[in-house]
């Protein structure tokens, strides 16, 4: 029975930290809510044990545990995913502003040399 | 120089060369001198790309004007900088260059001259067209043919040189790099000549001489060219099946 309070503990613990790091603006509001509904999730499997189980049946998948880390991984390869493709999108505007910014150097640097001479 | 603005050579088109230059200290200097001595007319825009050391010095001293990136963007990245100058300041003609010194400046002009009679809107200078020798063997030379084959398709021309970083654009073909051109790898060569292609722009080749590069050889070995054959299948299959939405017409 035990396990079940760790399981518990852990959720809320972690559900805490979410909701710590959004309200100091450390986490943006877009990422988070998937981790919240995963941390709601492992909650209610937790509390009640026997909904695994049904779940499981009514899915067709022998073993409850089975269920839970196959959606687990399924999951946590979205928000992989996801990471990747927020990465992608912040180098393509790190490299747009890359490009302005060393155009507008050599504006600034051209007007400089034809005020001085 | 300014006194001529009223004659008829002004009248030509404004050309820019554009020189990607990563930590090329040693070379740039005179790439830059030659290509002005060759077109005292054009603009040579030097690219240094996140360069950690005097490129962008060398190359201001030599008389270039000096595009320098704060971080380090890949050939592609440099490019597109170089495009969104030319496009900005209204340069008609846009001239890829490499900092290495394995472009001949001379040669510009023959890459102009198909721009000029408006029989193509982007002109790939290229190593197998009989002129010069350029010698590869093996996967590299398989991966080569392939590109060849499959972008010859593409551009409906034959194109036997489509990793050739040696190459003239036309205002169009400006106007499109410097929105869209790609900084993955292979992106400066295959995959601009497919969004070039595939926005209705004029794709041709012109034979060239390449000079041996002044530092480093071209790779030999199998595992490389190995790697190489694979990652130019992939930035063709990307190229390729890339929503027709993000490569937009050009107006004509």
């Amino acid at each position: 029975m035990s396990g079940y309070l760790y399981a518990i503990g852990l959720s809320l613990l972690s559900l805490t930290m979410i909701v710590v790091l959004l309200r100091r603006r450390r986490i943006r509001e877009k990422y988070v809510g998937i981790w919240l509904a995963l941390g709601s999730a492992v909650i209610v499997f937790a509390v009640f044990p026997g909904a695994a189980v049904w779940l499981a049946r009514v899915l067709g998948v022998q073993t409850p545990a089975n269920l839970l880390f196959a959606a687990a991984i399924v999951v946590l390869l979205a928000v992989c995913v996801q990471l990747s493709v927020e990465l992608s999108s912040t180098e393509e505007k790190v490299r747009t502003l890359t490009e302005e910014i060393a155009l507008l150097r050599l504006h600034v640097d051209q007007a400089q040399d034809s005020t001085e001479t | 120089m300014r006194d001529d603005s009223r004659s008829p050579a002004s009248r030509a088109p404004r050309l820019a060369v554009i020189v990607p230059a990563w930590n090329e200290e040693v070379t740039v200097g005179a790439v830059v001198k030659e290509i002005l001595e060759h077109l005292p007319r054009c603009v040579v825009l030097v690219v240094s790309d996140g360069s950690t050391d005097t490129t962008a010095e060398a190359a201001r001293l030599a008389g270039a004007s000096v595009l320098d990136l704060p971080v380090n963007l890949g050939v592609g990245g440099a490019m597109r900088a170089g495009y969104k100058y030319a496009l900005r300041h209204g340069f008609q003609r846009a001239v890829q260059i490499d900092a290495d010194g394995q472009h001949d400046p001379s040669q510009v002009a023959a890459l102009l001259a198909p721009l000029d009679d408006d029989t193509a809107d982007v002109v790939i200078g290229a190593r197998f067209t009989g002129v010069g020798s350029y010698d590869v063997r093996g996967p590299r030379r398989w991966a080569m043919r392939l590109l060849g084959t499959v972008l010859s398709r593409v551009a409906k021309t034959r194109l036997t040189d489509t990793t050739s970083g040696f190459k003239a654009c036309n205002e169009r073909a400006i106007a499109l790099f410097a929105r869209d051109y790609p900084s993955e790898y292979l992106g400066d060569t295959v995959e601009s000549l497919v969004i070039a292609a595939r926005a209705g722009l004029r794709i041709t080749q012109v034979g060239v001489q390449m000079r041996p590069r002044a530092g480093g050889r071209p790779s030999h070995s199998p595992v490389k060219a190995a790697a190489f054959l694979a990652r130019a299948v992939l930035a063709l299959v990307v190229a390729l099946t890339r929503p027709r939405s993000e490569t937009q017409e050009v107006d004509r």
